[in-house]
């Protein structure tokens, strides 16, 4: 009776644990909308919405009606099926990545060990870039089977930044994975909490800076929003979609703003490291949920930063995209790994 | 080519320093440029909480005069319909009957009394060719419609409260700060 040996409560923490997680990365990504409109307004010296509850709190509220209220169109010669799929692919690979990331240490109830952190596996790092890169897919699937031919144009174009990008993402990864030697985000974070040790971001200035701006370009977001391209470029990869399934796209940018930004703070910020802190010294369940809240806190401050840079920095042009991926991206990503592999060699070994 | 304006500034084409290349320097420029806006005075007027002041010459929506005891100031000459350059004044005169002397000020007075709205362009020529201070353009604005013939004001849209029987209404309307 194997089935009855499993741990049932295991199970049910789990479950309890997604459900809560997933509901905190959609109620961050939904009041993202509504923080980066007031964000854009005061860097332009507007007030931003502010009628729908006090200072307009309500507007996610009102602008996630307003979007289920609007009628679905699907283009008679679309591809119904995978015109459906797009938003879906684009939801789903959003919100698959929160899966890994420990969000805190370990709460104490009674005897049981509670980790808060869905499935700690040991090639976390993999597993994001895999859930990432199908990311794409969904723009690139709902750019297709609209059968319009600047949604497909956009979709390529977003196709091509995401997969260049991807690259150098991950080579300068590469030089932080030889600092740490684990591709597991848990072991990472406890590297950096552990006393002696600083945030990786001090070890690896430039690794950030590049894993930053290729996040940017993950994202799609501005500078780099040219698979969108709002207001030229015929609004982009979602053209002809309508209703939630345009609030999906729209939403699953922000869910991945968030899930970079939380992975950023993990893995270069210290994840739920409080600085300056020796945890261990204190309640471990009071230290858990503090650390939850500064992984939280430097989160929201790299989201902060997304939000600046798109309203501070025009979009790149196409051809200036790749060639800041190609050709200054890479190779300095390159340069970075082999100085971090040359002085780990000579100096740690 | 000769410059068809001062106006134009030149751009130097030259290539890009390695500073420039790098992008950082004059991306953080622009950040610190955007954040320090984010302090700054928002000069947004939030509106139905807030106005604007208007000036005291503001040419707004119209309104009938009453004098002091409450009787109705035009008596229908036309003259504000003649002046006005958008033909938006229409009226009909009326004899003034044995009773009526507590509402209307003259013998004759106007019977309809209609302003278009829609043609109106608000210059305020009706107000200066009046010759019994019966019309004037008050600092309100014409509110919006859907349909057409609400825009076309009659007598009761436009006439100021009768200030014996409402004179809190009345004060209001022409702007006085309440009697105590």
């Amino acid at each position: 009776m194997n089935l009855l040996a499993f741990d049932w409560a295991l199970l049910i923490e789990k479950l309890v644990l997604i459900a809560i997680i997933i509901t905190i990365s959609l109620v961050v990504a939904m009041y993202a909308t509504y923080g980066e409109r007031k964000v854009a307004a005061w860097m332009q010296d507007r007030v931003g919405p502010n009628r729908a509850g006090p200072f307009g709190i309500l507007q996610p509220l009102a602008d996630g009606m307003k979007l289920f209220f609007k009628e679905e169109i699907i283009p008679n010669s679309s591809n119904k099926f995978l015109f459906i799929l797009g938003p879906c692919l684009a939801m789903l690979t959003a919100m698959m990545t929160s899966a890994i990331i420990p969000w805190g240490s370990e709460l104490r109830i009674g005897d049981r060990v509670i980790s808060l952190q869905i499935a700690d596996i040991n090639i976390g790092i993999l597993y994001v870039f895999g859930v990432v890169s199908m990311g794409v897919y969904g723009i690139m699937i709902g750019g297709w089977a609209s059968n319009n031919k600047f949604s497909l144009m956009a979709a390529l174009r977003g196709a091509s930044q995401v997969i260049s990008y991807e690259l150098a993402m991950g080579i300068s990864l590469i030089a932080l994975l030889m600092l740490t030697g684990s591709l597991s985000l848990k072991t990472i974070t406890e590297q950096q909490m552990a006393p002696g040790h600083y945030w990786n971001v001090l070890y690896q200035p430039l690794g950030f800076l590049i894993f930053f701006v290729c996040a940017l370009a993950e994202c799609n977001r501005a500078p780099f929003d040219l698979s969108e391209a709002e207001s030229e470029l015929n609004m982009g990869y979602h053209q002809e979609y309508s209703s939630m399934k345009l609030g999906f796209f729209l939403f699953s940018e922000y869910i991945n703003m968030f899930i970079s930004s939380v992975i950023m703070a993990t893995l270069f910020f210290g994840g739920y490291d409080i600085p300056f802190i020796d945890e261990s010294k204190y309640n471990p369940n009071l230290m858990a949920w503090l650390g939850v809240g500064a992984l939280m806190v430097k989160a929201l401050i790299f989201i902060f930063v997304f939000m600046w840079i798109r309203w501070t920095l025009p979009r790149f042009r196409y051809d200036q995209l790749m060639n800041l991926g190609w050709k200054a991206l890479i190779p300095l990503a390159l340069i970075n790994m082999v100085i971090t592999a040359v002085v780990i060699l000579k100096y740690f070994n | 080519m000769q410059a068809l304006t001062q106006k134009s500034k030149p751009v130097s084409r030259e290539p890009m320093s390695l500073m420039e290349k790098i992008y950082l320097p004059a991306v953080l420029k622009g950040m610190s440029i955007t954040f320090s806006h984010m302090f700054k005075k928002k000069p947004t007027v939030r509106y139905p909480e807030e106005t604007r002041p208007f000036s005291p010459v503001f040419r707004g929506l119209h309104v009938l005069n009453r004098d002091e005891e409450g009787r109705e100031n035009c008596t229908a000459c036309g003259l504000c319909a003649v002046a006005c350059p958008a033909e938006a004044i229409t009226m009909e005169a009326a004899e003034r009957k044995e009773g009526e002397e507590h509402l209307y000020r003259e013998e004759k007075y106007a019977a309809r009394y209609e302003i278009n709205m829609l043609r109106c362009i608000f210059c305020g020529l009706c107000e200066e060719a009046c010759p019994k201070d019966a019309i004037y353009l008050s600092e309100t604005f014409a509110p919006a419609s859907f349909a057409r013939k609400e825009l076309v004001y009659a007598k009761n849209d436009l006439l100021i409260p009768n200030p014996k029987t409402e004179p809190e209404a009345f004060a209001k309307a022409k702007g006085l700060k309440p009697i105590k």
